[in-house]
């Protein structure tokens, strides 16, 4: 018998949403860390108990939280309850929210610097983990995708983080914040390849490594941003939402930018733009269909300045074609009166047949559909603003 | 023995309730609880000052005898009041909205 928890990262904490594999009565357990704002959490593809959750303050700063019983319970890495706070050599333990940056080996002063909105260049700095991604291989691999824009990877369950810099050197200096934070907020893997990984930044764009982290390349060849670079078609400075892939064809790369939905079919090397018939082609997640690669889903959003759904009115669209051709899903979803806004990381898929699509809303909805998006229900009505919606598919 | 005070959500990382007791060694100054502090309770590390640079993240307030410490050097001797225990020192979440 199959088992859905949907993991559900809010303003003011993280709540966990748990059905059988029919998928149709939901049981709400949370607010887990209530009160901080759970930017992220996600499960371990290798070990499904095995949940990280990104948590983060105003006041406190980050922390990162782990659980090895599926939600039950939780600690931060490196303090578990109980234990010694120093490790056998004396080191002190309780590191797990420790985010730095590497610096020159050479100077000890920072690695490069970012653009500034002024134009002049300021030093990384952290502020908060925005994405957790649990390793496809390796249950106590874990990566980060940080604001300032950083890759960090830990391979001790996330007790200690090191960044992978080379990153930065991808024309870092140009790199500059966007209204929403120069964030890392998108961290695909392939799951055939453990040498190759994507990853998107807020106004830097995609980029992409093939020897697991050493080296990267952008990957924005195709991508237009007219009237927001004054080279619309630049190496970097693109805004990239997000960006899914199907891990059947993993040359194949799905992105929802600023504006324009794109799609790239040689791993990144080139985009052409399949926004079709989109209301509008501004948004932020994107998601592909578990078991149907050419099957995709997007949440237009009115534009820019307006970030809530056009006309009043929630609506999911789906592509079976792989872009171009769209169509609606609106059975389930309010049609009128409706203006609430899906953040990027807030969408996702199960892996049960048929096809489960679950969102979260700014709102505090969030919606599931278990038949591949035809019908939608409520799981749950009056959470806080809902930041990230993940979701795992147990089998016992 | 410091008393030390924190916040409700510093309280519920490191698995306290009420005031926290410490035992620190002569300076008593606002680095010298925080370093035991941190050694006692290594999951707030980070939360109160920087990580790296120390510094006293900027919504966290240090008050003491009805004072605001908060810019003081944190080689700052603190009050005799503090040190033998008689009034806490006091790690404040700053009012702000949220």
């Amino acid at each position: 018998m199959s088992k859905v928890r949907v993991l559900v990262g809010t303003r003011k904490g993280a709540f966990i949403l748990t059905s059988d594999g029919s998928r149709k009565t939901w049981s709400v357990d949370g607010p887990f860390f209530g009160g901080w704002e759970i930017y992220h959490v996600k499960g371990s593809p290798r070990d499904p108990d095995r949940l990280y959750a990104s948590q983060s303050s105003s006041w406190f700063g980050q922390i990162v939280q782990r659980s090895d019983d599926g939600g039950k319970t939780w600690h931060q890495p490196g303090t578990p309850p109980g234990e010694p706070t120093t490790a056998p050599d004396g080191s002190p333990k309780g590191e797990s929210n420790k985010f730095v940056y590497d610096v020159s080996s050479e100077t000890g002063t920072p690695l490069t610097t970012h653009q500034w909105y002024d134009g002049s260049q300021r030093p990384w700095e952290f502020k908060r983990v925005w994405h957790l991604e649990p390793s496809v291989s390796d249950p106590g691999t874990v990566y980060a995708g940080v604001e300032d824009a950083a890759l960090f990877r830990s391979t001790d369950g996330a007790q200690t983080w090191h960044e992978l810099s080379s990153l930065r050197s991808v024309k870092g200096t140009l790199w500059q914040p966007g209204a929403g934070g120069m964030c890392l907020h998108t961290i695909v893997q392939d799951a055939g390849n453990p040498h190759r990984m994507f990853i998107a930044i807020s106004a830097a764009g995609a980029f992409r490594t093939d020897d697991g982290g050493k080296t990267w390349t952008a990957i924005n060849r195709g991508l237009k941003s007219q009237y927001e670079l004054p080279d619309p078609s630049a190496d970097v400075g693109h805004c990239v939402h997000r960006i899914a892939m199907h891990p059947s064809r993993p040359h194949v790369l799905f992105m929802q930018k600023h504006w324009d939905v794109m799609r790239s079919d040689d791993g990144g090397e080139s985009w052409q733009e399949v926004s079709g018939n989109l209301p509008t082609d501004f948004g932020f997640p994107i998601d592909v269909h578990a078991h149907e690669p050419n099957t995709i889903y997007v949440v237009p959003i009115t534009s820019d300045s307006e970030h809530y759904v056009p006309e009043g009115k929630l609506r999911v669209y789906r592509s079976r074609t792989g872009g171009n051709e769209w169509e609606a899903l609106t059975r389930g979803l309010p049609q009128r009166d409706c203006y609430v806004n899906i953040l990027r990381d807030a969408m996702t898929v199960d892996s049960l047949d048929p096809c489960g699509i679950y969102f979260g809303t700014s709102g505090g909805q969030v919606y599931g559909s278990a038949d591949a998006g035809d019908h939608w229900t409520p799981l749950v009505r009056d959470l806080p603003p809902v930041l990230s919606v993940e979701v795992q598919t147990l089998r016992s | 023995m410091i008393r030390v005070t924190l916040p409700a959500h510093l309280r519920t990382l490191a698995r306290v309730e009420g005031e926290v007791r410490l035992s620190v060694s002569a300076p008593v100054t606002p680095q010298a609880i925080l370093d035991e502090l941190e050694s006692r309770y290594p999951m707030l590390r980070g939360t109160i000052r920087d990580h790296v640079t120390g510094r006293r993240r900027a919504f966290i307030r240090f008050f003491a005898c009805e004072r605001d410490l908060s810019h003081d050097p944190s080689d700052t001797i603190l009050p005799d009041a503090v040190v033998n225990g008689m009034e806490p020192f006091l790690i404040v979440g700053a009012m702000a909205g949220g």
